[in-house]
């Protein structure tokens, strides 16, 4: 009797407690969400519309807040243009070149080896901002301003894409593969662009992901760099709108553009969440 | 022939240097001369004072002197930790319950995928555009005052960016927002690697889940917290994007919300090189020492 009244009570423990996990998160959800949910409202009404206030409801101005977008002054489709061409030159380079660093170090035993892992895992975390200085010095002594390889050509040298390349070939990649494809007679460099960078893909579309998505919301170093209207990305656009004198803006005009820059990201992390939340946890467990 | 494999052998590994040269290259130039160049910038008196040129002259430490003497300074690290705690603590606890839910397995919890995925998905938005989107929200005459006045919770708009601490609880919320899906993973994934015995023997034992979590969970987790809590704080200290946009780089009201870098910034843009330098290199020793703490503490973990 007694011992029946116990399952009964920890049962209802178990569901309370489950309510108010669910509770809670529904209302995470809301708080992650209802930014978005007004700024999709907000970029299908017209400014005369907003300006009386809020309604929860989409209305009809989608288009003509598009073309005015288009028509307006900012060069809304040259930044999307270098946005990309920076952020997916990045992440070609910067996972290719990291996982060449981190196979040098898996599969090869020289006398600096151990000198040069520990040295890079000790760069990991420090930020660039520290060392922009000395970065726009040297950019400006090149004559590379308004140029895109002071930003994508430094994502070859990156300490957190070689960490987790590294791991990921710990776990992937034997040793006696190489050995292998060498009594076959492949030659080292083939070695690797035929055998090692195949079966590295899912870390290679991991962190290209990750790679293109922080290239894309940067904002400091190439608001240090891209001082031509024709060369600025899509984070200086922003920056620059709202440094514009807000009240003589059309609302809706803001509101489109900052959805251009937002939902790209949204629809393709929409399309591949799954590997990214994992790709996000399986870095964790190793580092 | 034996001694031909082998010296085939020595030959292989010659490769190893050979494809470190891109990183190595690539890092010497721009991120190790760079780092040299600053901290040489840092003693050098280097700006421009209207239409003149003052300097490139050795000053020794005078940068530093000048730096440490002035209040700014002080004002603005208190910012910049202020609203880190303030986005920090409610992102831990978040995350700790958030973790310890999603890993429960009598919770059973559904649709953890689809959570998941909500949360975690601000960490990808542009912070830039996410600023300015929360500064549009909630200005003057913004949905946010619309709503609240519709509602009846305010009779006229609240001047959102007008107001010390109103201001930094946004960008404390939008820090939030970003990071709390990023901790809950990390979390989580750590939760998850926490023998289930060690649950059983204690559910047998007749612990509560409130006791399990306390004396099981949390002490097992302190690597990863302590990891977490460094990591944030390093990224705290490089806030930049979210209060720059929001208060378009003044950091107003009264320079309340200006962090460290945002005040980097203004010299970088000012070209007072001398002074931006001692800035960074100062930045760059508080980062190097919390680093280090990183750095020891993953080491021990691996023994």
């Amino acid at each position: 009797m007694i011992s029946e009244k116990n399952e009964t009570s920890k049962g209802f423990g178990i569901k309370a407690r489950r309510g108010i996990a669910y509770v809670v998160l529904i209302f995470i959800t809301f708080l992650c969400l209802f930014w978005f949910y007004i700024l999709f409202v907000n970029a299908t009404r017209s400014h005369s519309e907003m300006t009386k206030g809020f309604t929860p409801f989409p209305s009809t101005n989608f288009f003509v807040n598009w073309k005015n977008l288009m028509e307006g002054t900012l060069p809304v489709w040259s930044g999307l243009i270098n946005s990309l061409i920076v952020s997916s030159l990045s992440a070609v380079l910067c996972t290719y070149f990291s996982t060449m660093t981190a196979y040098a170090i898996h599969a090869y035993d020289f006398k600096l080896k151990k000198f040069i892992f520990t040295f890079i895992l000790a760069v990991m975390t420090i930020p660039t901002q520290v060392t922009a200085l000395g970065f726009v010095q040297l950019v400006s002594n090149m004559k590379l301003e308004d140029n895109f390889i002071p930003l994508v050509v430094p994502s070859i040298a990156a300490p957190v894409t070689f960490f987790y390349m590294k791991q990921y070939m710990e776990s992937t990649l034997p040793l006696s593969l190489i050995e292998a494809a060498r009594i076959d007679g492949s030659g080292e460099f083939r070695t690797f662009n035929s055998i090692v960078i195949p079966l590295m893909k899912p870390a290679i579309a991991v962190q290209a992901i990750f790679t293109f998505v922080s290239s894309w919301n940067n904002y400091f170093t190439p608001a240090l760099i891209l001082h031509n209207e024709k060369m600025k990305t899509l984070p200086i656009l922003i920056a620059q709108l709202r440094s514009a004198d807000f009240l003589k803006f059309d609302m809706g005009q803001v509101y489109i553009m900052i959805a251009f820059s937002i939902f790209p990201v949204i629809l393709v992390y929409l399309c591949l969440s799954k590997f990214i939340v994992q790709g996000v946890a399986l870095g964790s467990v190793k580092g | 022939m034996k001694k031909a494999k082998r010296g085939k052998v020595v030959s292989y590994n010659k490769w190893g240097y050979i494809f470190l040269i891109p990183f190595i290259t690539v890092y010497v130039v721009f991120q190790l001369i760079p780092l040299v160049s600053t901290i040489v910038n840092s003693f050098f008196e280097n700006y421009r004072s209207g239409l003149t040129q003052i300097g490139p002259t050795f000053i020794g430490l005078a940068n530093y002197k000048e730096i440490f003497a002035n209040p700014d300074i002080w004002i603005y690290a208190q910012n910049t930790l202020i609203m880190w705690v303030m986005g920090f603590v409610p992102q831990i606890l978040v995350s700790l319950l958030l973790g310890a839910w999603f890993s429960d397995p009598s919770l059973r919890l559904k649709g953890q995928g689809f959570f998941k995925t909500v949360i975690y998905l601000p960490n990808l938005i542009m912070a830039s555009a996410f600023s300015m989107l929360f500064f549009t929200l909630f200005s003057d005459g913004g949905p946010i005052n619309s709503i609240l006045i519709q509602m009846g919770i305010l009779d006229e708009p609240f001047k959102f960016l007008s107001h010390v601490w109103s201001t930094r609880t946004l960008v404390a919320l939008m820090n939030f927002l970003m990071w709390f899906g990023n901790t809950t993973i990390l979390l989580m994934a750590g939760m998850m690697g926490i023998d289930t015995s060690l649950f059983e023997a204690a559910q047998v034992d007749g612990a509560t889940p409130t006791k399990i979590f306390y004396k099981i969970t949390l002490p097992l987790l302190k690597p990863i917290l302590i990891y977490v809590m460094i990591t944030s704080l390093v990224g705290g200290l490089q806030m930049f994007d979210v209060p720059q946009i929001l208060t378009n780089g003044n950091g107003e009201p009264m320079r309340s919300s200006m962090t460290l870098i945002m005040y980097l910034n203004k010299h970088l843009y000012s070209k007072n090189y001398g002074m931006g330098g001692a800035l960074s290199v100062i930045l760059f020793v508080i980062t190097g020492v919390l680093s280090l703490v990183v750095f020891k503490f993953s080491n021990n973990k691996e023994k």
